[in-house]
């Protein structure tokens, strides 16, 4: 058997690697085991995600644009003009818009990939301001349901007007944070 | 002292084989410097068995171009900026340095990458793509890599907590200054859908030579691939990982904090280092004579060999290590051994020569720094 990453001396090396939970095999010579050795202790993974994405999202791996069906090719992203079947070649996006613009197309594989879909962690200052703010009103809304419920009207209100201040903080542009 | 009085000094009979010029050795002896980093200090929790902890969290500027499909402008306005944020803050700036990828040869691109600074994808990149470090280089930044930022966080021995809480400092002091992509549902967004989220990945390199030599490497993988976190080490033939090191890391960064991703891989890691305790304790009660002389022997040829190969030296300084540890043998300071790991890979070897070596010419001179770092 001949080596798979120079293809030209006889692999000697029987190299196996453990990712995602997944066996890969690689037979190298001798040579370039050792290269190997001394260039990688690989922060990422290296197996070819492409492959990985297209099987995830129902599309033949390795495939051109030309045998995909239709109907994949109405997504695009409207930012940098990367397509859905491009994503799936690649493994990835073109810009942050790529994510709203394909969607919940992208909820399985997401859910492939971490077992979740929604983001459970840190919440930046400035860019989730927005967010917070949104966290805050939709708290202090329940508070005012309350507080009616209490026929506390005079605090009511005052919760109201808290609820108006806070709203008129939020950028336009509502749910889309851009 | 003069050179004659030297060579009577020691009795290492391959001594000629290290004698440069002064001036040959005044200037390796200053990239020697240079390649040491902190994380190869064998100091933090764990030393003995943790060699080095690494986070790094994954972060892109809203309503720009991922770096691999944006304009050479777009690209040197991100670089710019970063320029802008780090460089010309006061508190910040005077322990950062900035280094242009493109403007780096070759061999010293491959230098960062050995010591782990820098990614095989920012090594090659040529279009506004740069390195932030810190002068201790525990955190280092990568400009244009896949993503706008990638802030490291390199510690030696177990310190995932603290890796965490640097480079989120970082990440603060970074979004102060920059719009972020930032999603309420799907998190950071990023280049690759496996980092969207937290866009954090934690990693420990593992030293787990008594889990190897008592055989129970393949069994302790599989366990640990299948709660979720990525296992990466070489294999040789049958179940013999080069230099018995691997590293862990998280593969999951959707749905989980941060706290929750760092723990997890924190009390795995735990786990691990339990188990290569107790492994080598079994090695100390059932087999001291040996594994003592397995570390002496590795000490002998890698002082004396006069060409070697970087996966025989790995395989020798893994012996050596764990006789250090287990007091076995003396007066080898793991700094040296951590620092040999990384002097003695092709590009370091490249650059401390000042020129490119075959690898036959390279098997040479890494015998010879090895005497040089061992004398
Ligand atoms: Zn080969
Ligand atoms: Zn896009």
């Amino acid at each position: 058997m001949l080596c798979e990453r120079c293809g030209k001396k006889n692999a000697s090396v029987h190299v196996t690697k453990i990712t995602e939970g997944k066996k890969t095999e690689v037979y190298l010579c001798d040579h370039c085991a050792k290269e190997k050795g001394e260039f990688e202790f690989p922060f990422e993974g290296k197996f070819p995600l492409h492959q990985f994405f297209s099987g995830l999202m129902g599309l033949p791996a390795g495939s051109s644009e030309k045998v995909i069906p239709t109907g994949y090719g109405g997504l695009q992203c409207p930012e940098c003009g990367l397509t859905y079947t491009q994503f799936g070649q690649i493994g990835h996006f073109g810009c942050d818009r790529c994510y709203e613009s394909f969607g919940k197309n992208l909820l399985p594989l997401l859910r492939r990939l971490h077992g979740n879909q929604k983001h459970m962690g840190k919440i930046p200052a400035r860019a989730g301001s927005y967010v917070k703010l949104k966290k805050e009103i939709e708290s202090l809304r329940e508070e005012l349901q309350r507080k009616v419920a209490e026929e506390a009207f005079e605090e009511a209100a005052e919760v109201r007007d808290k609820i108006r201040k806070l709203e008129s903080e939020c950028p336009p542009g509502g749910e889309n944070l851009g | 002292m003069d050179k004659e009085e030297r060579a009577e000094d020691t009795n290492n009979p391959m001594d000629e084989i290290i004698r440069g010029s002064e001036e040959e050795n005044k200037l390796q002896q200053t990239r020697r410097m240079e390649i040491a980093s902190k994380w190869m200090e064998g100091t933090g929790p764990e030393a003995d068995i943790v060699i080095s902890t690494r986070v790094r969290l994954a972060r892109n500027m809203r309503n720009f171009p991922f770096p691999p499909l944006a304009s050479d402008e777009q690209r040197e306005k991100v670089l710019k900026l970063a320029e802008d944020v780090f460089l010309k803050n006061e508190e910040k700036s005077p322990e950062l340095q900035i280094l242009n990828i493109n403007s780096l040869s070759p061999v010293y691109r491959q230098v960062l990458l050995e010591k782990h600074l820098i990614s095989p994808l920012l090594s090659k990149e040529n279009r506004f793509s740069a390195l932030i470090l810190r002068d201790d280089e525990v955190i280092s930044i990568m400009v244009n890599e896949e993503d706008h930022f990638r802030i490291q966080c390199l510690l030696p021995g177990l310190q995932l907590e603290k890796g965490w809480q640097e480079a989120s400092r970082y990440d603060d002091f970074l979004e102060a200054h920059v719009d972020y992509a930032f999603d309420e549902e799907k998190g950071y967004l990023t280049a690759c859908p496996t980092n969207v989220g937290t866009g954090l990945r934690a990693s420990v390199m593992l030293h787990l030579p008594a889990i190897v030599l008592t055989q129970q490497i393949n069994r302790i993988l599989s366990a640990v691939s299948q709660v979720g976190l990525a296992v990466r080490g070489l294999y040789g033939e049958g179940t013999e990982i080069v230099g018995n090191l691997l590293q862990i890391s998280n593969q999951i960064t959707l749905g989980q904090s941060e706290e929750e991703i760092w723990q997890n891989l924190y009390s795995v890691t735990s786990q691990l280092i339990n188990q290569e305790k107790n492994a080598r304790e079994h090695l100390l009660n059932e087999g001291r004579e040996k594994i003592a002389d397995r570390a002496g022997r590795a000490y002998g040829i890698l002082k004396y060999a006069r060409m070697i190969d970087s996966q025989e030296v790995m395989q020798l300084l893994s012996d050596i290590r764990l006789g250090v540890d287990l007091g076995l043998l003396k007066d080898v300071p793991v700094k040296v051994l951590n620092e040999l790991l990384v002097l003695t890979r092709p590009g370091c070897l490249q650059y401390l020569n000042g020129k490119t070596l075959s690898p036959y010419e390279r098997d040479l001179e890494r015998a010879v720094q090895i005497q040089k770092w061992l004398a």
